[in-house]
C-alpha cells in the first residue's frame, strides 16, 4: 500500500469528525481539515511509529483577501523514514482569527508560529511566547495582510522623540 | 547559585543601601545581570541582538531579537513579476547567491511547470555546489577568527576570491549573481570559465588541508569547541534543523540524496555525519562537505553535455537578448514577459534545496496572474537561531561567541 493511501487510512480511522479533505497537486500530497483538531493530528502524525513526521519545515498562513474564510495556515512537515513531505492547511476566519499552536509537537514551530502572527496577525492559542518577531512591539498592523500597503503606513513606525 | 540572606550581611552595608531610596535590599543581593550582545557585535555575524541573562560569567537565560534586517521581501515578492525576485534573492543569504538563485528559479519552474535543459541543469549543480563551498570556507574562517585564530580567515578567503573570479567570468558579477533565469540560466558557461573552475578544483584539496593544519592541531581551538554546544539528534529534529548542522548530530539527511533534484541522482558523493552535535562536530562536517562538493562539481564537468541552456518555451522563457533587437516575434515576447509576467497557472507549491546553510525553501502560491499571491521564504538561519537559547544555557560568555559562529547563521537570510 502506498503511504499516502496509509496516511488516509489512519487519519480517517483516528479523526473520523476532523472533517478531511485529501487532494494532490504536482505530488504534493495536501490535508485540509478542521482547525479545532491541528494538535492532535500533528501530534500523531509525529508520534505514529510508521509515519513519524519528525521535521516541521514551514507554518505560514495565505491571505485570500475575499474569501469568506479568510486565511489558510500551512503546515509543511517531512518524514525522514519515507522521505516524503505533507502538507496540512487549516481555514481560519477572519472573526476569529486563531488556531491551536503546535509547539508541544515540534519545538520549531514557536518561532515559525510567531512570524506568522506578526505578519497576518492569527493568534496562536497556547503559544509560549505569543509575540511580534521582525515588527516593533507596538506596530497595530499586521504588514503581508493584503490590505496593508506596499508603501507602509505614514507614522506607523513611531520614531524616537526629539 | 546561593546567594546571602539579609541577616548574613554587615549592618553597615544594609544602612548604606536604605539610603538610597530607589535601591530594594533583594535588588543589591541580585547577581544577575542582563547583558545586550549586538546588534552591532562583529562576533555575531550581522545584525543578530542577543539578550543575555547572566550570573557572573555563566549563561543562565538568552532571548535572541532578529527583525534589524528586515526588508519585507515577501510582501515585496507579492508585488513584483517572478523574473524581478530573481535579483532579490541574492540578497537573502548573500555568502551563497547562486544557490538562492537556483532556489527560486526551482520553485517557479516547478509552479509554472517548466522543464530545463540538461546542461542547464548541470551548469545549475555547480554554481550551487561552489556556492556551497564559498559559504562553508566563510563560515570556517569567520568561526576561527571568532575563536581567535584570525590567520585562518585570511587563508579562506583567498580561496573565496577565486571562486568569486570563477562568478565574474561565468556570469559578469562578482558578488551579486542573479545568474539563473526561469527556464535556464542567462548565458552558456564559457571554456573559460571550465578552465578556471577546473584551476580552483585542483588546488582546493591541498589548500584546505593547509588551513585544517592550523586548526586541527591548535589545542585552544579544539578545546574552545570541543562538547561545546551539544544538542542532541532528537533536539535537532524538533527544532527543524537542517543541512550541516543536523548532519553534525548524526542524521544523514540531505536533500539532495532525500529528494533528488537536478542531477544529483547521476552523481556519487558521500553525506558527511558526525555524532557528536556540538561546535567541532559542525566545523568537521562542513570541511568534509566543502570535499564532498568539490567531488560534485568535478563529476558534473565530465557529465556535463552539450547543447542547449534554456528551455524553447516562447511563454514562459525569456528569448536571447541578441534576437530580441533583431527579431520582431523576440521583441513581443520579451515585452510580454517583462511586462506582465509568466503567469503560471493557479496553484500552490512548495519546493525546497539543500542550500549551504540548510533547507532553503519557497512556497508560491499563484493566482493565475504575473505576480506570486503569496510568497514564503523558509530560510534554514532563521531556523537555526531559534535554537541558541538552548544551546547556549550554562555555557560561558565566551562560549556563547563560537557557539553563533557554529551554526552559520546569516542574517540576510534570517531577517527576509
Amino acid at each position: 500500500m502506498e503511504l499516502k493511501e496509509i496516511i488516509i487510512q489512519k487519519l480517517n480511522e483516528h479523526f473520523p469528525d476532523a472533517g478531511f479533505e485529501f487532494s494532490e497537486y504536482i505530488n504534493e500530497f495536501n490535508i485540509k481539515l478542521d482547525k479545532k483538531f491541528i494538535q492532535p493530528v500533528c501530534k500523531f502524525l509525529k508520534e505514529d511509529s510508521e509515519l513519524e513526521f519528525l521535521l516541521c519545515e514551514d507554518i505560514t498562513a495565505v491571505d485570500w483577501a475575499r474569501r469568506k474564510k479568510r486565511f489558510t495556515v500551512v503546515y509543511h512537515i517531512f518524514t525522514l523514514k519515507h522521505n516524503y513531505r505533507l502538507v496540512l492547511k487549516c481555514d481560519v476566519e477572519e472573526d476569529d482569527c486563531n488556531i491551536d499552536s503546535v509547539t508541544s509537537v515540534w519545538r520549531t514551530s514557536n518561532w515559525q508560529e510567531r512570524e506568522c502572527y506578526d505578519m497576518y496577525g492569527i493568534k496562536f492559542n497556547n503559544h509560549p511566547d505569543m509575540r511580534r518577531i521582525y515588527m516593533p512591539e507596538d506596530f497595530e498592523y499586521y504588514p503581508l495582510r493584503k490590505e496593508f500597503p506596499l508603501m507602509g503606513i505614514p507614522g506607523s513606525l513611531s520614531l524616537p522623540k526629539k | 547559585m546561593d546567594r546571602f540572606t539579609k541577616d548574613e550581611i554587615h549592618p553597615k552595608i544594609i544602612q548604606k543601601l536604605l539610603e538610597d531610596s530607589d535601591i530594594t535590599i533583594d535588588d543589591a543581593l541580585e547577581n544577575e545581570m542582563v547583558l545586550n550582545m549586538g546588534p552591532q557585535h562583529p562576533a555575531t555575524h550581522g545584525v543578530l541582538r542577543l539578550v543575555l541573562k547572566l550570573d557572573g560569567e555563566t549563561v543562565i537565560g538568552c532571548v535572541p531579537d532578529v527583525g534589524y534586517l528586515h526588508r519585507g521581501y515577501e510582501k515585496m515578492a507579492e508585488n513584483m513579476s517572478y523574473h524581478e525576485f530573481i535579483p532579490h534573492t541574492d540578497r537573502l543569504d548573500y555568502i551563497s547567491p547562486t544557490a538562492n538563485n537556483v532556489a527560486w528559479v526551482m520553485a517557479v519552474e516547478k509552479l509554472a511547470g517548466v522543464e530545463v535543459p540538461v546542461r542547464a541543469q548541470y551548469i545549475r549543480m555547480i554554481i550551487a555546489e561552489l556556492a556551497r563551498i564559498a559559504s562553508h570556507l566563510v563560515a570556517i574562517g569567520s568561526f576561527a577568527m571568532d575563536v581567535g585564530a584570525l590567520t585562518v580567515f585570511l587563508w579562506t578567503f583567498r580561496e573565496r576570491e577565486k571562486i568569486m573570479d570563477i562568478w565574474d567570468i561565468v556570469c559578469g558579477a562578482r558578488f551579486t549573481n542573479s545568474y539563473t533565469r526561469i527556464g535556464g540560466v542567462a548565458n552558456d558557461m564559457q571554456p573559460e570559465a571550465i578552465a578556471l573552475i577546473k584551476k580552483f578544483l585542483e588546488g582546493i584539496d591541498n589548500n584546505l588541508i593547509e588551513c585544517e593544519k592550523l586548526l586541527n592541531t591548535n589545542r585552544i581551538f579544539i578545546e574552545r569547541l570541543d562538547g561545546v554546544g551539544v544538542i542532541s539528534k532528537e533536539d535537532a529534529l524538533s527544532y527543524g534543523y537542517t543541512g550541516p548542522n543536523l548532519r553534525a548530530t548524526g542524521v544523514d539527511f540531505d536533500l539532495r540524496r532525500a529528494v533528488p533534484y537536478l542531477q544529483y541522482d547521476k552523481i556519487d558523493f558521500r553525506i558527511p555525519t558526525f555524532t557528536e552535535g556540538d561546535c567541532l562536530a559542525r566545523y568537521f562536517v562542513r570541511t568534509d562537505e566543502i570535499r564532498e562538493s568539490a567531488k560534485i562539481v568535478r563529476q558534473c564537468l565530465q557529465l556535463m553535455p552539450s547543447g542547449e541552456i534554456k528551455a524553447n518555451l516562447p511563454k514562459r522563457v525569456l528569448p536571447n537578448k541578441a534576437e530580441v533587437y533583431t527579431k520582431m516575434e523576440e521583441l513581443i515576447l520579451d515585452f510580454m514577459l517583462i511586462n506582465f509576467g509568466i503567469n503560471p497557472p493557479v496553484g500552490e507549491i512548495y519546493h525546497a534545496i539543500e542550500g549551504s546553510k540548510g533547507e532553503l525553501g519557497f512556497y508560491l502560491v499563484s493566482d493565475g496572474k504575473g505576480n506570486p499571491w503569496k510568497c514564503k521564504i523558509r530560510s534554514p538561519s532563521f531556523i537555526h537561531i531559534q535554537s541558541l537559547p538552548h544551546l547556549v544555557k550554562g555555557r560561558m560568555i565566551s562560549d556563547v561567541v563560537a557557539i553563533i559562529g557554529s551554526i552559520d547563521p546569516i542574517m540576510g537570510e534570517a531577517d527576509k
